[in-house]
C-alpha cells in the first residue's frame, strides 16, 4: 500500500503548495526607452487634418446585458460602441502614417497611456502607443476584470485586475496595427491599441475630425482602421509647413 | 455494493463535469480566470463567491467540479486498491487517477498559455477518456458484470456484434475529437445553415474551418449508420437479453437527441445552453456505446481472468478483496 499512497501523499502536498492565498499584483516593469534625438524641424514640419465620413445608415447601438455582474448592472445602461457617429463623423477610427517616413527614429514617450477599466467599458476604446512606450492598465471598478490583450507580433497577455485600483504596467516591443483587447469576465469590453515606431496618428473624435500634428515634409501612405469597417488607405503628399486636409469615407 | 455506487457517483460527477467544461467554451470564458492553480491570486477553494461575476462564474465553477472530480477519483482509486480483487479492474483505477491527474495539468497549461488549440482539443478529449474509465469501472463493478448477466443463459460470444460495437464505439469517440477540434477552432458556425451546407448537400466552397464543420456533419451520418447497425443487430438476435437491448435503447433514444441538438446549436447561432448540452450528450452517447461494447464481450474477460488465474465472477456479497492466493 505504501508504494501506492506515497505518491497520492506527494501529490496532495504539491497540490497545497501550489493553491497559495491572497490577492497580488506584479506590474511588468517597462524597459527604459532609448534616447533619440528628434529628428522632426519645427521650422519645416506641416500636418494633417480631416474628418471620417460615414456613408450609410449604422445599426441602432443595442443595450448590453450586463446582468452577468450586478456591480456592472449598476452602472446604468450601456450601448454597443461599435459604430459611434456625431454631426455626420465617424469617431474611433485610428489614422496613421503607415510607410513614407524611411529610416527616421523618434523619441519614446515615457509618459505612460492610460488605459481605464470603469464602469465596466475601457477608456479610450480606440487609441495609439509607441512601441517601447509604457501602457498603464487601470481597474478604476469595484469588480474584477481581466486585460487580455491577442497581438499577432507581440507577446500576448493575460493579467487579472481583482481589485479596485490595481495597476498593471506592459510595455508593446513591435510596431503592430491593431492590437486587440478583450476582458473575458465581461465579454461586452473591447478596445483596440494601434503600436508603431512613430508619433504620427489620431483617433477620430466628435464629427469624426483628427488632426496630426509635427509631421516632417514629405509623402505618406495613410491609413484610417476601422474596428468593424476595416481600413481604407490615401496617399498625401505635405510640403513645408504645410497642413493637408484628408477626409477618408467609409461606406456601410 | 457500495463501491458500485460509489463509481456510478464518480461516473456521473464526471459528466456534470463535461457539461461545465462545455459551458466555458461556450460562453468564451476559458480566460476570464488568467492564473492557475489559483484564481486571481486566491486559493481556488477561498476564492470569494461575491466575486463570481460574468465569465469567471463558468471558469472557476468548472475549477472547483474538477477538483472535486479529482477527489473522487483519488478515494476510488484507493477504495479499489483496498477492496476490488481483479488486478485489472484496479488498474482501471489507476489509470483513471493518472488520466485525470493528466486531465488537470492540462486544464492549467491551456489557460497558462492562452488556449493553444492542440492543448484544448487535448483537454476535451481526455475528458471523454476520464468519462470511459470511470464508466467502466461502473460497469465493471455493477452485480449483473459479476454474475456475468447469466438469468437469461449463458452470455452469448456473438463476434458479428462485438465487431460492430466496437467499430460504433471508437467512430462516437472519433467524432468526438472532431467535434472537439470544431469548437477549439472556432468552426462550429463555418457552415451555417442546416440540415444543408450553403443551400448545397455539398458545401460549394471550402477552407479549413468548412472542412473540419462538414466532417463533423458527415461523422454524425456514420455514427448513425453505424449505430442502427448495433442496435438493430442486438434487437434481431437479442432480444431476450436486457443487459443488451437496454443499452441499445438508450443509444438510439441519446443519439436521436444528439443531432438534434447539434441541429439547434447551429440554427441558435451556438446557444450556450445547447451547445453544451450537445457536449455532454455526445459524452453519453459514447458511454453507452462502450457499456453495450463490454457487455457484448463480457466473456473474454472471464478469459483474461482464466488465463491470469484470477476467478472472475465471485461471491458479489463478499465486496471485499480475497485473501492473497485465492486469486
Amino acid at each position: 500500500m505504501n508504494t501506492f499512497l506515497r505518491p497520492c501523499v506527494a501529490l496532495l502536498l504539491l497540490g497545497s503548495i501550489a493553491c497559495g492565498g491572497g490577492s497580488s499584483e506584479n506590474a511588468s516593469t517597462p524597459a527604459p526607452a532609448a534616447s533619440v534625438a528628434d529628428p522632426v524641424n519645427l521650422e519645416t514640419a506641416g500636418g494633417l487634418k480631416g474628418s471620417i465620413k460615414l456613408e450609410g445608415t449604422p445599426p441602432a447601438a443595442q443595450t448590453i446585458n450586463r446582468r452577468s455582474d450586478p456591480y456592472c448592472e449598476q452602472q446604468g445602461e450601456a450601448k454597443t460602441q461599435n459604430f459611434v457617429v456625431s454631426n455626420g463623423g465617424l469617431e474611433n477610427v485610428f489614422i496613421y502614417v503607415k510607410d513614407g517616413l524611411g529610416e527616421m527614429k523618434f523619441p519614446v514617450p515615457t509618459t505612460p497611456v492610460v488605459l481605464d477599466q470603469h464602469g465596466c467599458t475601457y477608456a479610450p476604446r480606440v487609441f495609439g502607443i509607441q512601441a517601447g512606450q509604457p501602457l498603464e492598465i487601470l481597474n478604476s471598478d469595484e469588480t474584477l476584470h481581466n486585460i487580455h490583450a491577442l497581438p499577432m507580433s507581440n507577446r500576448e497577455f493575460n493579467r487579472g485586475q481583482a481589485l479596485k485600483g490595481l495597476k498593471h504596467t506592459h510595455v508593446f516591443t513591435t510596431a503592430e496595427v491593431m492590437v486587440p483587447f478583450k476582458c473575458d469576465v465581461h465579454n461586452w469590453m473591447n478596445a483596440w491599441v494601434g503600436v508603431l515606431n512613430h508619433p504620427f496618428y489620431a483617433v477620430s473624435g466628435s464629427g469624426g475630425t483628427f488632426d496630426i500634428q509635427r509631421l516632417p515634409p514629405g509623402t505618406y501612405t495613410i491609413e484610417a482602421w476601422h474596428e468593424k469597417l476595416g481600413t481604407q488607405t490615401q496617399m498625401v503628399t505635405i510640403g513645408p509647413k504645410e497642413t493637408k486636409e484628408l477626409s477618408f469615407t467609409f461606406k456601410l | 455494493m457500495r463501491l458500485h455506487l460509489y463509481a456510478v457517483l464518480v461516473a456521473l460527477s464526471t459528466a456534470v463535469l463535461i457539461f461545465a467544461g462545455g459551458l466555458v467554451t461556450s460562453t468564451g470564458s476559458g480566460l476570464s480566470v488568467p492564473d492557475w492553480p489559483t484564481t486571481y491570486g486566491w486559493s481556488m477553494f477561498t476564492f470569494p463567491l461575491d466575486k463570481m461575476v460574468g465569465g469567471i462564474r463558468f471558469e472557476h465553477t468548472h475549477r472547483l467540479i474538477a477538483s472535486t472530480v479529482g477527489f473522487l477519483i483519488v478515494v476510488l482509486a484507493v477504495w479499489l486498491r483496498l477492496a476490488e480483487p481483479r488486478r485489472w479492474v484496479r488498474r482501471l483505477g489507476y489509470i483513471a487517477l493518472g488520466a485525470v491527474i493528466t486531465q488537470g495539468i492540462l486544464g492549467g497549461i491551456t489557460v497558462l498559455w492562452f488556449l493553444p488549440d492542440p492543448i484544448s482539443i487535448a483537454h476535451a478529449s481526455l475528458a471523454q477518456l476520464v468519462f470511459c474509465l470511470t464508466i467502466a469501472i461502473a460497469l465493471t463493478t455493477s452485480a449483473g458484470w459479476k454474475r456475468a448477466y447469466s438469468e437469461g443463459g449463458p452470455v452469448p460470444d456473438d463476434r458479428i456484434l462485438q465487431q460492430i460495437g466496437t467499430a460504433t464505439t471508437v467512430l462516437v469517440y472519433v467524432q468526438i475529437l472532431v467535434g472537439a477540434t470544431m469548437r477549439h477552432t472556432d468552426a462550429g458556425l463555418a457552415i451555417p445553415d442546416f440540415p444543408l451546407a450553403f443551400g448545397h448537400l455539398i458545401p460549394p466552397a471550402w477552407d479549413p474551418k468548412i472542412a473540419v464543420h462538414f466532417a463533423h456533419r458527415v461523422g454524425a451520418l456514420v455514427v448513425t449508420c453505424f449505430t442502427i447497425a448495433t442496435t438493430a443487430h442486438v434487437f434481431y438476435h437479442h432480444r431476450p437479453r436486457r443487459e443488451l437491448c437496454r443499452p441499445s435503447a438508450l443509444l438510439l433514444t441519446l443519439l436521436t437527441l444528439q443531432i438534434t441538438l447539434g441541429a439547434l446549436t447551429v440554427l441558435s447561432q451556438k446557444h450556450y445552453m445547447i451547445n453544451s448540452l450537445h457536449v455532454v450528450t455526445g459524452a453519453s452517447v459514447l458511454a453507452t456505446s462502450l457499456v453495450l461494447t463490454l457487455r457484448t464481450r463480457r466473456r473474454s474477460f472471464d478469459r483474461l481472468a482464466g488465463s491470469r488465474g484470477q476467478d472472475e465472477t465471485y461471491d458479489m456479497h463478499r465486496d471485499v478483496r480475497p485473501a492473497r492466493g485465492h486469486a
